[in-house]
Formats: structure tokens, C-alpha cells, sequence
């Protein structure tokens, strides 16, 4: 197991919402819940993964969903089994697209 | 004045010697010639007979149907007698072709695909076992038959024949026209296995006079089902990349006649036209004519109305029934069986669709496409002829035009004259299994070259002829870049975390998007929360054979239910 954790500053807050979660733990897969952070500016992303040594990728995953949706004010963990880069990210855009913003990024 | 001492027929007679020479063999022996049978006990008798050291053979391995029995008996020849064989042959999918090799019969090989026999291959040929003439694409195989290679005796496999020769071959035809028609009228003997000796064929696939003997088999002829795609194993990513090609190349370009890959992503586009592509209001502006074997996955789509016609390679194990209940789709025989023709099909293929979509397992910066990796030497079998322009062609459809004017936009010179183009997309996940990234610097084509002393690098399909990559990450539209570097950046641009996708130069990707070079899901108006397995038109086997109606028979390995 590896534990990794970013921590951005966002632009966007989404609405009130409740938590929301994607995908499932299994292998090649992954979960993905977004729950409402602790600080409003800011976004963090905590993963716990069963793949050693892909730290440089998860940043760089991590970093372009946030360059993308500038989220503040969410927290999200994610649970890994595996999963390619790819399933990480859809899983990532997939929950970003259930959240609700008054003035946000079209989706 | 005509030179008085040449001999103008000389294979002719060399013909008729050879085939004296089996008639006193057979002869001699208990059951002796009925007709053009032979018994199975005296092919090794038979070959002796026929064969001469140094003759060109070829030996029907197909993509699917082998002729198995005549492979086996081929390795039991005595190589004090036979050797220095000449083989020519599409493909290389039993143990026997390479015992030939090993047994000192044959010597030198001219194929297309080896497939299950690559690592053997290279192994036997870095020994020196083996001299490979050329990797052919089937297409240029067959026409090297009528040309510079055509075969002496060619051992071929068919479902059936009769006494008189004449040959049915059930389904899967598949390449034995093309070998027979080369042999025989070429001064060459023509062996057929069969399953069966029918007293009426159902059809005459193969005429009795360009046919020398049939043997009847002891067990039937080996066939493998290669291209069921089992829809239980589609990822959503391949959902996803299906809902890409669909919405951002099919309907962009109004794709109508095409060929498909044989894996999963061709897979899950087949099985998302009748549920996402529906959607879309995309029936009958897409996908209706195919150069395409019988691939069940592409059920649920003939059944909603999809389809107007398919022609195919070859056929497909289970899908019998089916078929010959969709005469007007498939072509069928008199006897309402599939009938296949693998030299037909490319041709088809090559000229006259205008997308080919498969996948790959390396590109490079330049788009070059291959899936030789080293230590295996397998060859690429029909895709470089689907996957090509065909630059012979002269009619024109809105899909070809389009990707043609795109090709040649804002450019003077010899690309001024308005000109279509075949529209050729490597659909990839950016890494495949064990995290091996699908783009890479330099391709592995290049270290096999050098292992295996090739004199070009094997590369599946050319970066000149690659239109577009899709992959999770996007579409990269190769026609619409105009120089190496902007082609370079659009590569990278789709190649998501790999390293060299990481090393692309944001700006400049950023720039090619805002142009339509790269364009994401989110640029295609596609939600991603849609990409789920659920969109699938048939999520199992089970699904597929029920939306046949129970017509589709999959093999026992497929029946997971």
C-alpha cells in the first residue's frame, strides 16, 4: 500500500453536496468519493493505492484534474486497485460531472 | 528465326511426370486411386511422389482453417529425399510449420502472419534454421503467387468433395481460391484434405479439373474462432473510447463502408451503435456496408437494422446459423452457407472502404504503427492493406473527399489537385497491460529488425498513412497537421500519462486543440458519466446469442452461462 496526498488551491465551489461516489474497488479499478472539504479555498486529494512507485503519475493525474475543474472546498479519497491512469481519470471527471455549481465550468 | 532447341512446356511435363510417378506409388499400394481420392494412409507415399527438392509449396495455413493433416504428414517426409522446400504460405499457426524447418524438409519461407508461432520463429531463425524471403500482407502474398511465388504444389483444406475433385468448403473459404487458381493453372498439383466425400456437394467452391487428389482426413481440419470478443470483458474505458470514435469520427465524417479490427475497442464501437450511435440519430448515415468477418458482436446492430452488407475474409465458429438466415447481409451460396474469400475481402477492404479502425500495441512520434516486439517475428497478416491508403483509388464518397480535403487544405503544388484519402485510425489505450505504455520514443520494430537482420523495420501501418489516434484521452487529426513537430505535439497531446505524453508541450498541445487537431470528450459534447457498461448493446454471450434470435452458437470456451 502507498499513501499519497496534493493539496490545491481551487476557484470553483460547488453547491451544497453530498458526497458522492464513483467506480468500485477492484482490481484494475477504483473509487472515488468527493465529500465537502474542510477548507473552502482548496482542494485535496488523498490516495491510497496497491500500486507501489507511480507517485510521479498520480501527481500528474492529480494536477491535471485541477487544472481542469479548479474544485475548492471538496475533498476526495481514493481507493485503488490498479487502475490505469485512464480509469483514474474518468472515474475523477465522472464525479466532477454529478457536482452543481451556480456559475461553473460548463460541463 | 525461332531457336530450335527450347522447350516450351517444360512444367507441363514436369506435371505429368510427377503425377505418373504418384499413379505408380498409389498403384502399388492396397487401396491404390479411386478417382482423385487418395487414402489417408498413403499420403506420406503421395508427397514423395509429387514432390521435388528445392519446389515452392504452400501449405494451407489460414488465418482460421488449417490444413492440418496434410501439415503432419508434409513433417514425416524423409529429408534424404525431400528437402530445400520453398514454403509460401499466409500463415504460421501449427507447430508442423516450423518442424518442416527443423526436420531439414524445408527451407526457406515467404508468409504473412505467424501469430502463435512468433517466438519460435525468431528463435529458429537467429539459429540459422530458417532463410524468411519477405513478410508479406495477405493481399501481396496472393499477388506474389501470380507472380514470382507461385507454388508447385499447394496442400489445401476444404469441408468436402466429391469424387470428380470439385472441392465445397463450407463457411470458411477463406484463402483457398487464390492458392488454387495460382497452382494450377501454373503447371503445378493441387492436394485437397476434406472432412468429408459427398456424393453431391452442397456448392462447388474450388472446380474438380484445377484438383489433383483429395484425401478424406481421419479427424476433421483444425479452425479457430478468432474473432469473438467476449462483451463481458469491454471496459468502460473502450466505452468511452467507442462513444469517441463514434460521435468525433464516424458521424464527423459519415463514415459508411469500413473494416474493423478484431479486438475489444471495435468491439464495444460494433455494440454501441445500437444503443449511444442510436441516440445520436446516426442510423443509416453510418456503418452500413462492411468488409468485415462474421463477428458476433456486431449482432445487435444487423439486428436493429444497422447493416446493409458485409463481406468476409473468413467466417467465424457458431455463426453458421446466423448467416445463412441473413442472406441479404452476408454472402451466401446456393446452399445459403457463407461464402468467404480472404484475397476478395482485402481487396474490398483496401479499395473500396474509407475507414479502417484497429488497434496496435506501439506508436511512435511519427505515427508509425507496429506490433512487432522483439524476439517475435509475427507479421501483420491484412491489416497494412486496411490500414493504407489505396492510392490507386478513383471514385469518390463524401467520407474519403472530406479526410482527402482536410489532408490537403491551404496547400499548394501537387496537393492542390482535389484528391480523397482512406481514413486510417489506431484506436489505443494510452498504457496496455502491466502499465507498458502504447507510445513510445523509438519502436520496438526497429530492435527485431536488427535481431532478425531484416532489411526495414516491420512496421503494421505507416505514419503517412495513420489519420487519426484516439485514445482515452482524445482524437488527434494527423491530416489537418501541417508540419513534423505539430504532428509530434498532436501524438503526445493524446498520449496521456505515458512518458511521452508527459513530455508534450502544453502550449502547443493547448494550441492544437483550440484548432480541432486534438479534441477532447468534454470538445466532443460527450458526458462522461454515459461511459459505463450499461450503454453496451449485449453485456455477455449470453446477450448476443439471445439477440439472435438463438441463431448464434458459440464455441464451448465462449458459453460461460
Amino acid at each position: 500500500m502507498e499513501h499519497l496526498k496534493f493539496d490545491f488551491a481551487g476557484a470553483h465551489a460547488p453547491q451544497n453536496f453530498k458526497a458522492i461516489l464513483v467506480g468500485v474497488v477492484g482490481s484494475g479499478n477504483l473509487e472515488v468519493l468527493m465529500e465537502p472539504g474542510a477548507d473552502p479555498a482548496h482542494c485535496t486529494i488523498s490516495i491510497t493505492t496497491s500500486a507501489r512507485g507511480f507517485g510521479p503519475i498520480w501527481e500528474a493525474v492529480a494536477q491535471n484534474f485541477h487544472s481542469q475543474h479548479q474544485l475548492a472546498g471538496v475533498a476526495i479519497s481514493i481507493n485503488d486497485m490498479g487502475a490505469t491512469p485512464a480509469v483514474v481519470s474518468l472515474r475523477l471527471d465522472q464525479a466532477a460531472a454529478s457536482l452543481s455549481f451556480t456559475a461553473g465550468p460548463a460541463l | 528465326m525461332m531457336a530450335p532447341d527450347r522447350i516450351w512446356n517444360t512444367q507441363a511435363q514436369s506435371r505429368a511426370r510427377r503425377l505418373a510417378r504418384a499413379a505408380e506409388a498409389l498403384g502399388k499400394s492396397e487401396i491404390g486411386l479411386r478417382g482423385k481420392q487418395v487414402a489417408a494412409d498413403d499420403t506420406v507415399k503421395l508427397l514423395t511422389a509429387v514432390l521435388e527438392c528445392g519446389d515452392r509449396v504452400c501449405l494451407e495455413g489460414n488465418n482460421q482453417k488449417q490444413a492440418d493433416f496434410l501439415a503432419r504428414a508434409l513433417t514425416q517426409l524423409d529429408p534424404a529425399q525431400v528437402h530445400d522446400l520453398h514454403m509460401v504460405q499466409s500463415v504460421l499457426a501449427l507447430p508442423e510449420h516450423l518442424d518442416l524447418f527443423e526436420n531439414g524438409i524445408a527451407s526457406k519461407l515467404d508468409f504473412s502472419f505467424s501469430g502463435p508461432q512468433s517466438a519460435r520463429l525468431a528463435k529458429m531463425v537467429s539459429a540459422g534454421r530458417i532463410q524468411i524471403g519477405a513478410i508479406h500482407t495477405y493481399l501481396e502474398l496472393f499477388a506474389r503467387y501470380f507472380v514470382d511465388l507461385t507454388p508447385r504444389i499447394s496442400l489445401v483444406c476444404a469441408q468436402a468433395a466429391d469424387a470428380q475433385g470439385n472441392l465445397f468448403t463450407g463457411p470458411n473459404t477463406e484463402d483457398t481460391p487464390a492458392i488454387v487458381e495460382a497452382t494450377a493453372f501454373k503447371g503445378g498439383i493441387v492436394i485437397a484434405q476434406v472432412n468429408e466425400m459427398l456424393d453431391h456437394l452442397p456448392r462447388v467452391d474450388i472446380p474438380g479439373d484445377w484438383v489433383n487428389f483429395v484425401i478424406l482426413a481421419p479427424k476433421p481440419n483444425v479452425i479457430e474462432p478468432l474473432f469473438t470478443r467476449d462483451p463481458a470483458q469491454i471496459s468502460e474505458i473502450q466505452v468511452l473510447m467507442a462513444m469517441m470514435a463514434i460521435k468525433g469520427l464516424y458521424a464527423e465524417y459519415g463514415v459508411q463502408r469500413l473494416n474493423h479490427g478484431i479486438g475489444f475497442d471495435t468491439a464495444a464501437i460494433e455494440l454501441l451503435l445500437p444503443t449511444y450511435a442510436e441516440s445520436l440519430g446516426l442510423k443509416g448515415k453510418i456503418c452500413q456496408h462492411w468488409a468485415l468477418n462474421p463477428h458476433p458482436a456486431l449482432i445487435p446492430a444487423i439486428e436493429a437494422g444497422w447493416v446493409q452488407s458485409i463481406h468476409s475474409f473468413g467466417s467465424e465458429l457458431g455463426m453458421e446459423n446466423y448467416v445463412s438466415a441473413r442472406s441479404d447481409v452476408f454472402f451466401t451460396g446456393a446452399d445459403g452457407s457463407l461464402r468467404s474469400n480472404r484475397a476478395m475481402s482485402q481487396a474490398a477492404g483496401h479499395y473500396a472502404c474509407d475507414m479502417f479502425i484497429g488497434s496496435t500495441l506501439q506508436i511512435d512520434l511519427n505515427g508509425h504503427s507496429s506490433t512487432a516486439t522483439a524476439g517475435r517475428i509475427a507479421g501483420f497478416g491484412g491489416a497494412p492493406n486496411m490500414g493504407a491508403d489505396a492510392r490507386g483509388r478513383r471514385h469518390a464518397s463524401p467520407a474519403w473527399l472530406k479526410a482527402g480535403a482536410q489532408a490537403r487544405q491551404g496547400r499548394g503544388g501537387v496537393h492542390a489537385m482535389p484528391r480523397g484519402q482512406k481514413l486510417v485510425v489506431q484506436i489505443v489505450e494510452t498504457f496496455r497491460e502491466h502499465m507498458q505504455p502504447a507510445f513510445v520514443e523509438t519502436l520496438d520494430a526497429w530492435k527485431l529488425a536488427e535481431q532478425a537482420k531484416m532489411e526495414i523495420p516491420p512496421v503494421m501501418i505507416y505514419g503517412d498513412d495513420v489519420t487519426h489516434i484516439l485514445t482515452e484521452e482524445g482524437i488527434a487529426n494527423l491530416l489537418l497537421c501541417r508540419t513534423d513537430e505539430e504532428r509530434e505535439q498532436a501524438i503526445r497531446g493524446v498520449a496521456g500519462y505515458t512518458p511521452v505524453g508527459l513530455a508534450r508541450d502544453k502550449r502547443m498541445v493547448e494550441n492544437l486543440r483550440d484548432r480541432g487537431i486534438i479534441r477532447r470528450a468534454e470538445d466532443l459534447g460527450i458526458d462522461k458519466r454515459q461511459a459505463t457498461r450499461s450503454l453496451l448493446a449485449a453485456r455477455n454471450m449470453r446477450d448476443l446469442v439471445r439477440a439472435s434470435g438463438g441463431l448464434y452458437n458459440p464455441p464451448k470456451r465462449f458459453r460461460n452461462w
